[in-house]
């Protein structure tokens, strides 16, 4: 009963920031210009099953692209675990899915096996990112801190997923110890050690092995409530984390991809403001229509944060700094001062830095950059 | 020696005011564009193009005074309003003579008409040449003489606004092969194809300071495939890599349209 009200204050804190965090994001989002209008929904969904959940693009890259891609979809398949957490921690259950029967069993295990999996993917990006001097990770807008938050990023995924495993192996060692004692006590009773478990756990079956006897039932369970709470805990840090870092990306990415253009590359979109002066210009007389004279000037172009439209700011706000856009770009590999990853790291930068004072002072704030 | 011969058949050019005093409307506008009116090199390309025409008996005329800027390079360099007036200027023509399909030999052409004309009033249906040269060849109607080329090696370097802009890869790649039996990719191609450091209107100035041109960033590129011809489908690209190898002294490699044949 304590570990329900302890666990419902924690997710409502969790959640209470979380809201926070988004509110202020679609505040800003208001500050930015309208764009365009958001139709095609099948063919944007078909885009989103191809290059989100398939992966498409990142596999253009084979070796990182496949960790990328084991990395996301065991993501997928873990999140199914932790609505089961969040479940049991409020209603007090235990493995409350697990009525779903052998596909629980198939998700619990797939799980397992994926937790290892992202474990040493992430040990990889790490060794990458730290040892390797990778050059698409580098450049002028790769600041300090954007080196720190890429590897806090990464090691609360490792830490997510080691605690994932923890809690799986005393789990598997609190149930057989328990059922080893209760047989012990009570001779001749037919529950086999391993019928206590439920779901399915491959990986830390392995490691409860290796575990074997040498612990009482009590350690067992005060460590597999210790890693659960480990465990959720680091999911809800992490979630409350990623609004301000750059894996950001994580939540914001797939629908990016939903939203992307659907209109080929080559194509600029017009600007109807000008059309309507030429038109004025080349016919005068025919387009009444035109905007009175009194009317205010629209800033031409981009000169700040907020004359982006909103999909360039969702853009800055998906983007995980991997530096592919820059590493391809003619002019960055020519020494030229383009980065389109400064473009969008920038945007995003400045907006948290003028956004809340625009929202605070009216949308006329400005301080004279 | 091809072109010096076929420089001297004279073909006729059919001109769309001629033809609308004569009240006949052709089925293609071929627009010739700045490049294949002006520059040396392109006005080759054009006038090839205009010979396979002929042989053809596609049913075709060209603007010639009549003929300005699509405002591809103004919009690009960021004169919008310059090329909002190029474009209405243009639409209001090729209304005034009933223009409905428009070949063209430039993929900035190209690109601007199909995609951005539209937002404009002039919806027209866009034929680069590439797509139409590749149909000729694969219905028959145009035969190639391969020994022209025999086993030279023969790279293709993407322009953006075919390739990238517009997903046109395949077709120029289908007539390269038919003229030559060592096609050779360079390493980034299609979608991951580099830039000849032309587009954007680049074409028309300096480069902003750095540490390398563009055009030499991708010279080098062709180079390392050991090609003898470097094909390409922009009078832009073509410019731009004819520097870089002029750069590299490499001056005996030629590039060739793949119009031309």
């Amino acid at each position: 009963m304590l570990k329900q009200l302890v666990f419902s204050l924690t997710l409502l804190a969790t959640l209470g920031v979380f809201t926070y965090s988004t509110l202020r994001y679609i505040k800003f989002f208001r500050l930015t210009r309208a764009g365009f209008p958001v139709k095609n929904f099948g063919r944007r969904f078909c885009i989103m099953v191809k290059v989100a959940i398939g992966q498409t693009k990142i596999f253009r890259f084979p070796f990182v692209g496949l960790l990328h891609a084991l990395v996301f979809w065991g993501f997928c398949v873990i999140l199914f675990g932790s609505i089961e957490m969040i479940i049991d921690g409020l209603f007090g259950t235990e493995k409350a899915l697990s009525l779903l029967g052998p596909f629980y069993n198939i998700i619990m295990g797939s799980g397992d096996i994926f937790a290892l999996i992202i474990a040493v993917s992430i040990l990889i990006f790490l060794v990458r990112r730290v040892f390797m001097h990778i050059k698409r990770f580098e450049g002028i807008e790769m600041k300090h801190v954007s080196h720190i938050d890429a590897n806090i990023a990464l090691s609360l995924i490792l830490f997510l997923m080691i605690s994932l495993l923890g809690m799986n192996t005393f789990y598997i060692l609190q149930q057989k110890l328990i059922s080893l004692y209760a047989g012990q006590i009570q001779a001749g009773i037919t529950t086999s050690p391993t019928e206590a478990i439920v779901g399915f756990y491959p990986v830390s079956s392995y490691f409860a092995g290796l575990a074997g006897n040498t612990l009482t039932p009590l350690t067992a369970q005060v460590l597999y409530q210790t890693f659960w709470w480990c465990h959720i805990l680091l999911i809800f840090l992490f979630a409350n984390v990623l609004p301000y870092s750059k894996h950001f990306h994580v939540f914001m990415s797939v629908p990016n991809v939903f939203l992307s253009r659907l209109d080929p590359l080559g194509k600029l979109a017009n600007m109807d403001n000008i059309t309507r002066e030429v038109k004025l210009m080349l016919y005068p007389g025919v387009s009444s229509q035109a905007s009175p004279a009194d009317a205010p000037v629209e800033r031409f172009g981009v000169k700040d944060a907020e004359d982006v439209v909103w999909k360039t700011y969702f853009d800055s706000l998906a983007c995980t700094e991997c530096g592919r856009c820059t590493s391809v770009c003619p002019a960055n590999i020519t020494g030229k001062k383009l980065s389109p990853r400064k473009v969008m790291m920038d945007l995003r930068a400045r907006m948290k830095e003028k956004g809340p004072k625009m929202i605070k002072i009216g949308k006329d704030f400005s301080d004279m950059r | 020696m091809q072109l010096m011969m076929s420089e001297m058949i004279p073909v006729e050019i059919p001109i769309m005011a001629d033809l609308f005093a004569r009240g006949e409307k052709p089925e293609f506008l071929f627009w010739v564009g700045c490049s294949g009116a002006f520059d040396d090199r392109y006005r080759k390309v054009a006038r090839a193009f205009t010979k396979i025409l002929a042989s053809l008996h596609v049913n075709y005329a060209v603007l010639g005074t009549e003929e300005t800027c699509t405002g591809d390079p103004a919009r690009r360099a960021g004169n919008e309003m310059l090329y909002q007036m190029q474009a209405l200027q243009n639409i209001e023509l090729f209304k005034s003579y009933g223009i409905n399909k428009i070949l063209t030999i430039c993929p900035h052409c190209y690109n601007i008409f199909k995609n951005e004309y539209p937002d404009l009033g002039g919806s027209y249906e866009v034929v680069s040449y590439v797509h139409f040269l590749d149909q000729m060849i694969a219905e028959g109607k145009l035969r190639i003489n391969k020994s022209s080329f025999g086993a030279t090696r023969i790279t293709y370097h993407d322009p953006c606004y075919l390739g990238r802009a517009n997903e046109i890869y395949e077709e120029p790649r289908n007539i390269l092969k038919h003229l030559s039996g060592q096609f050779t990719e360079m390493h980034r191609n299609r979608s991951s194809a580099l830039c000849c450091g032309g587009g954007g209107a680049q074409m028309f100035k300096e480069a902003e300071p750095g540490s390398k041109e563009v055009y030499m960033e991708r010279t080098e590129d062709v180079l390392k495939t050991g090609a003898e011809v470097i094909a390409t489908a922009c009078p832009f690209c073509m410019n731009m890599i004819t520097d870089g190898i002029k750069y590299k002294n490499k001056d005996k490699l030629k590039k060739w349209k793949t119009s031309k044949y």
